[in-house]
């Protein structure tokens, strides 16, 4: 079974995220980027399916600046075989990501596609979703555990109320949870291995896919700060201010 | 212009989040229709009929619809949102229009806003990025508007008998689904108020230590007719069920008091309750950054704490 696994370049999740003074977006230079924590967990769930022998093959992709090749090394370095970089200066909106994924996957015919649940920088939860759509393939998203033999994938889900487990159907698109694994360690010689290897270069305007985007940013602010509080010494003070100042406790 | 609002029901009731889509979709000066997907959901149906403002009730009934899995569902809503020329669907933003509505977007070739925080006109909208750390405004060009709206944003409108009930319009479109197969689901069991809709939410981190511990905070929430949340770290150890988590990537809430224990205040956690109107910190690190943002910070050990604040609630 050959796996699709899509990553995104990120502001890492610990820097702090400011929004430029002309409130046209947040400050991205000199800012450290990272792989999107949940596809960090997608290819690590490759791997281990590849380490169980359900998968032979880990192709990764990444859409973006030339700068993605860092992320896609990285997945290489996990143990992803080899990459894909579509190249794009643009910001892309889940739609057209999807659309370009789309026609990745028609190259590639892959079985199984894992997928972050969320891009941390948008915070958008659509991408899987929507490649699914576009596919009429199932989607298992927001996974916390996935097991597969060769017809089909199980997937616990973790859903508003507490887990759902479905069946689906391969091919099909996973999009993954926090709890389904913890990404490994990369090790030194992983990383010096995965420099031999490939990652294929190809241009987005290669796809026949209309980039126009659909929404515009008008503009973008930070948000309104809170007003700083107090501390208090005591449970009594505490309850006290609760009751009468706050009036938040009868 | 026609708003479709998609109803949120495990096929018995409602759920409250639906009501705040409504107050959300009663912005835009459109009518309103709601649609209900489901099997032998009556009742819901019937609820639907009720709700003030709402023009006609959709609804859709076969077994195939039964756990309302997105690859039937998100063609059936594709199909009537072409055939009636809805020019708005909108839902609020939980898991199940998380995974439904993008699917839906995709199939009609057009772009989906998720999590809206505020609708500034029919096409403009503001929402959060980066863990709320920004604000986007953003102008929607597609003549199809799709939106999931924070709960938290807009306030769920009244369960007012709105009479004479809206009409109910059958739909008769079976679309079948050999793709997804529903197996089970396990649901957290809980007498407390539901997290989205608490007036007093109390959560535990990695501070509590154990999912022995974590009881502490039940038996406090207990006193105080509150809900309970968790951090991730506390989630993720084990301590509380998945659907506690409060975050960027779990629930956002926005009790009247949100009491936060053994929970360091990264920014994933704060993205998630930080619209709260009263917080509390309990925290024995002073250095905490969940004090740069609670109202009232108390320092000590928790376990030193909890069982004073149970002793002085009693009285
Ligand atoms: C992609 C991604 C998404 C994430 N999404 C979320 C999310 O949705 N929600 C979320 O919460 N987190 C999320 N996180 C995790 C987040 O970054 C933090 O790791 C997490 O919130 C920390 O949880 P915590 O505060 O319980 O633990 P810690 O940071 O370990 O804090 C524990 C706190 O307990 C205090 N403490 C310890 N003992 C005591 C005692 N005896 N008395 C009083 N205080 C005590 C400590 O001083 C400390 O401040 C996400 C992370 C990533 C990478
Ligand atoms: N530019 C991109 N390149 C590769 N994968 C992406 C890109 N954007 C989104 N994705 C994938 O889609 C998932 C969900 O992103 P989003 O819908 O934007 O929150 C991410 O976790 C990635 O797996």
């Amino acid at each position: 079974m050959k796996i699709l696994v899509a990553i995104k370049r990120v502001i890492d999740f610990k820097t702090s995220v400011r929004v430029k003074a002309d409130e046209t977006d947040v400050e991205t230079a000199n800012v450290k980027m990272s792989m999107n924590p949940f596809d960090e967990i997608a290819v690590e769930e490759a791997i281990r399916f590849k380490e169980q022998e359900k998968a032979n093959e880990i192709v990764v992709v990444s859409i973006g600046p030339e700068q993605c090749q860092e992320v896609l090394r990285t997945a290489l370095a996990m143990g992803a075989d080899r990459g894909i970089l579509v190249k794009t200066a643009h910001t892309l909106q889940p739609l057209i990501v999807a659309k370009i994924l789309r026609a990745i996957v028609q190259q590639e015919n892959p079985r199984l596609i894992l997928m972050g649940k969320q891009a941390i920088d948008s915070d958008n939860n659509q991408t899987g979703q929507m490649l699914a759509g576009l596919l009429n393939w199932p989607q298992g998203t927001f996974a916390s555990k996935v097991a597969c033999d060769n017809t089909s994938v199980t997937v616990t889900r973790e859903i508003d109320g507490g887990l759902e487990t479905l069946a689906l159907t391969l091919p099909a698109v996973i999009t993954t949870d926090l709890r389904l694994n913890e990404p490994r360690y990369i090790s030194l010689p992983n990383i010096v291995q995965a420099k031999r290897k490939p990652i294929q270069m190809v241009s987005i305007e290669e796809f026949n896919v209309d980039l126009s985007p659909r929404l515009k940013i008008l503009k973008v602010k930070p948000p309104e700060k809170r007003r700083s509080g107090i501390k208090v010494a005591t449970v009594t003070e505490l309850v006290d201010k609760l009751k009468h100042e706050a009036q938040v406790l009868s | 212009m026609k708003t479709l609002l998609i109803a949120e029901h495990n096929n018995q009731e409602l759920k409250s989040v639906t009501l705040h889509a409504l107050t959300a979709a009663k912005t835009f000066n459109s009518s309103i229709d709601i649609i209900v997907i489901g099997w032998q959901c009556d009742a819901v149906i019937q609820q639907a009929t009720q709700l003030s403002g709402i023009q006609q009730v959709l609804a859709a009934q076969t077994e195939e619809y039964t756990h309302q899995l997105p690859e039937n569902c998100a063609p059936l809503i594709a199909d009537i949102v072409k055939e009636h020329n809805y020019s708005v669907v909108m839902a609020t933003a939980s898991t199940f229009s998380k995974n439904l509505l993008p699917r839906v977007a995709a199939l009609l070739d057009v772009t989906l806003i998720s999590d809206v925080t505020a609708i500034l006109s029919p096409d403009t909208f503001v929402r959060p990025i980066y863990a709320g750390n920004a604000l986007a405004t953003v102008q929607d060009l597609d003549t199809i508007k799709i939106l999931t709206i924070r709960n938290t944003a807009f306030p769920a409108a009244l369960l007012v008998h709105q009479s004479p009930a809206a009409p109910i319009v059958n739909i008769d479109k079976n679309f079948s689904n050999d793709l997804s197969h529903f197996i089970k689901q396990e649901l957290t069991q809980s007498t407390r108020p539901e997290l989205t809709s608490a007036k007093i939410i109390i959560s535990g981190g990695r501070g509590l230590k154990s999912a022995e511990n974590f009881k502490l905070l039940e038996s406090l929430a207990d006193k105080l007719h509150a809900a309970v949340g968790a951090s991730r770290a506390a989630v993720d150890a084990g301590f509380a069920p998945n659907d506690y988590q409060v975050g960027q990537t779990g629930k956002v809430v926005a009790p009247d008091l949100y009491i936060a224990i053994g929970i360091s205040g990264a920014i994933q956690h704060l993205a998630g309750m930080k619209d709260s109107k009263v917080i509390v910190a309990i925290n024995n690190d002073p250095e905490a950054p969940i004090f740069q943002i609670a109202d009232y910070g108390l320092v000590g050990d928790l376990f030193k704490i909890l069982p004073e604040l149970e002793t002085v609630l009693s009285k």
